[in-house]
């Protein structure tokens, strides 16, 4: 059966180690490139990834239509809590939200920018969701929420978030970083999201 | 002869004795995924069962570390088997290797200790460091993540070492370049950013390049040398195929990590580029399939162990089916758009990893002890034949059942949470609450059970099968193997 493979370069072994090398090498070449690239557009305080000072502006999510996408708006100044961070504030704020998210292991009920588990909501733009009422009430009502979910109406199913003992600044911090997350460019995921209404 | 085959280490080559001791704390945390899996299910249904006590997000971080942790042991043990065969010397640094074991199993039970006792701590990050890095995958907590690289170095010191005292196949070359790969891309996740998007760019380096290149690559590894021990293919066959596959696989992979960088918060260019390399990610997996059926269809399979065979083929379609389909069903930024994070993901990760790594590593399990036994005979009329067969049936139509429950619910989820109601809460919860989703969940906790069932059953079968068979192993057509 395999008398003739030597004479088949489609067939040789080493024709195929060769391409094997060689494909793999440019493949991580390319892929070492294209890191380069989007590692100069994901910095913070960039076009995709705002600065962490966002969180003192109104945020929105609106269709552009030239992309054909819905993408996020940083409007007029609205500082979360009523009080306006410095950069290195607000930085600090949003990094003890993340690294309580981490604590607490929200990614494995939620979904962040659609990764994780498919138990509890995305939390993408949860900041920007109708769910929390109004523009006026929803800073309390999310704070509130997260330190003490557990008897709050979550759905008709039953589900509910546990207490996960996350404390008063930990819920304003997580709160800001739910915030300073739905100033993220993700082109356009989730779609057909309908933002709480911030008009009035 | 005595009338009972036992168990006797005797049989085996050092690697080997090592490989036989991963191979059994990978069957048993294959145990605690599916139980801790079966619970996650129950509270699909049940919202409150154990709640407060061991959360959804416990049970499902659990689920997902033993199954990584299970399909890596089997890897590492599938690889201390093949390697003194393939090198054609004794293991290097044995006595490392088996201590590393002995870290590492440790370290596994400690982790998961943690995990179910002390569940979550305050937002800092001493909390990464001691009680779980709080990232899907890769939850185990920093200590832990450097204790893996470690154990990895170890594990491909003994093979590389062992490897350049004896020869270097085409299997080995390839081994070790996986390896290098496995352990070096682990280390790119091992740190913590307040940018969001920075964060899980890299951390879709190593899941990605774990599950979709090196792992894929490994498991190319395992066919090759499976299929030579089973079916007597030869050696310059697989290897050719094996390169084929590997260039086909990293061809395609290396790039199609893009699809993971849609919705990110990455440029849009990975939309491309992501979507026209990942839809490319099924081809190595065709050429597997066809690998193994027409080398089945020369050797009119005959082969001498029927279960590991069935387990190859499994494994040869599971791959391509829940990897390779399943993946490029949903691949596409168009239609990942309203999928990317639904019960669609979970559909296709069960099948995926079931499909492509379970099966393959249960497959390595009778190949092993096959020779435990003392080269026992496997083939046809196999006494007590029938624990294997229906366990495989168990197992198999269990995860199709699951499968088809989550996808099901996933179309409804895609529909109603995503494209029309745009992903919000109450979005979310009326996809939850419909009937099409309730019903899959339903569905899916039904067949979970029968996997459960199937697992019994495959334990059971690996600790008696050959036991009361006085037949030696059937040969190949045995002057033709050594000739090739």
């Amino acid at each position: 059966m395999a008398a003739n493979d030597n004479e088949l370069w489609w067939a040789s072994e080493t024709f195929w180690k060769k391409t094997t090398i060689w494909t793999t090498a440019v493949m991580f070449l390319v892929l070492v490139g294209l890191t380069l690239d989007t590692m100069s557009q994901i910095q913070v305080g960039g076009k995709r990834v705002p600065a962490y000072s966002a969180i003192n502006h109104r945020i929105d999510y609106k269709m552009d239509e030239s992309r054909h996408a819905q993408v996020p708006v940083i409007g007029i100044e609205e500082p979360l809590f009523g009080k306006k961070l410095t950069e290195q504030e607000a930085e600090a704020l949003v990094d003890h939200g993340k690294l309580t998210m981490h604590a607490k292991n929200c990614m494995d009920c939620h979904t962040i920018l659609g990764n994780g588990a498919y138990y509890a909501p995305d939390l993408t733009k949860a900041w920007l969701d109708p769910y929390w009422g109004s523009r006026g009430v929803r800073e309390e009502l999310m704070v509130a929420f997260i330190k003490d979910p557990t008897d709050k109406i979550h759905n008709s199913l039953g589900r509910r978030m546990p207490n996960l003992g996350v404390t008063d600044t930990e819920a304003h911090a997580v709160v800001a970083y739910l915030k300073w997350m739905s100033t993220i460019d993700t082109n356009g995921f989730p779609n057909n999201f309908k933002p709480i209404d911030q008009e009035n | 002869m005595t009338a009972l085959r036992a168990l006797d280490s005797a049989n085996l080559n050092g690697g080997q004795k090592l490989a036989v001791k991963y191979f059994t704390v990978a069957l048993a945390l294959l145990g605690v995924q599916i139980t801790f899996g079966l619970l996650a299910a129950v509270q699909f249904v049940m919202p409150d069962f154990l709640f407060g006590v061991v959360d959804f997000s416990i049970k499902r971080m659990v689920h997902i570390n033993a199954m990584i942790v299970w399909m890596v042991f089997g890897f590492i043990g599938s690889v201390y088997w093949m390697l003194e065969e393939e090198a054609g010397a004794p293991t290097v640094g044995l006595k490392l290797g088996n201590i590393i074991f002995y870290v590492f199993t440790a370290a596994v039970l400690v982790v998961v200790a943690v995990y179910l006792l002390v569940q979550t701590g305050p937002g800092e990050i001493e909390t990464q460091w001691f009680i779980t890095e709080g990232r899907e995958y890769t939850e185990a907590p920093r200590w832990a993540d450097i204790g893996i690289v470690v154990c990895l170095l170890t594990f491909f010191y003994n093979v590389a070492a062992t490897f350049s005292k004896g020869k270097v196949t085409g299997i080995g070359g390839v081994l070790l370049l996986d390896l290098v790969a496995l352990a070096g891309i682990y280390t790119l996740g091992m740190f913590y950013t307040t940018n969001l998007t920075m964060d899980q760019y890299w951390w879709w380096w190593v899941i990605h390049m774990w599950v979709e290149a090196t792992w894929e690559v490994m498991v190319g590894c395992m066919m090759a040398y499976g299929l030579m021990k089973v079916l007597g293919t030869s050696r310059k066959i697989v290897t050719t195929w094996l390169y084929l596959e590997v260039f086909m696989m990293f061809g395609s992979g290396i790039l199609g990590i893009g699809h993971h960088y849609f919705w990110i918060g990455t440029p849009q260019y990975w939309l491309s580029i992501g979507g026209f390399f990942s839809a490319l990610e099924p081809l190595p997996l065709v050429a597997m399939v066809v690998h193994a059926v027409y080398d089945a269809g020369v050797h009119k399979s005959r082969n001498n162990n029927h279960p590991a065979m069935g387990w190859l083929i499994a494994h040869a379609f599971g791959n391509f089916f829940g990897a390779g389909v399943f993946g490029f069903i949903h691949t596409l930024p168009q239609i990942n758009l309203y999928t990317h994070g639904t019960q669609w993901s979970a559909s296709h990760g069960h099948f995926a990893f079931y499909g492509a790594y379970a099966t393959i590593i249960i497959a390595f399990f009778y190949i092993a002890l096959q020779k435990w036994r003392g080269d026992v005979w496997m083939s046809g009329n196999l006494f007590g034949g029938w624990k294997w067969k229906w366990s495989m049936v168990l197992l198999n139509v269990g995860m199709l059942g699951m499968i088809m429950g989550m996808l099901v619910a996933g179309f409804a989820q895609s529909q109603i949470e995503r494209a029309i109601g745009g992903a919000t809460w109450t979005a979310f919860f009326a996809a939850q609450e419909h009937p099409w989703f309730v019903q899959g969940m339903h569905w899916r906790l039904a067949f979970g059970t029968m996997f459960a069932a199937g697992y019994a059953l495959l334990v059971w079968d690996l600790l008696t099968i050959g036991k009361r068979e006085t037949r030696p192993v059937q040969s190949h057509d045995d002057a033709a193997l050594e000739a090739k």
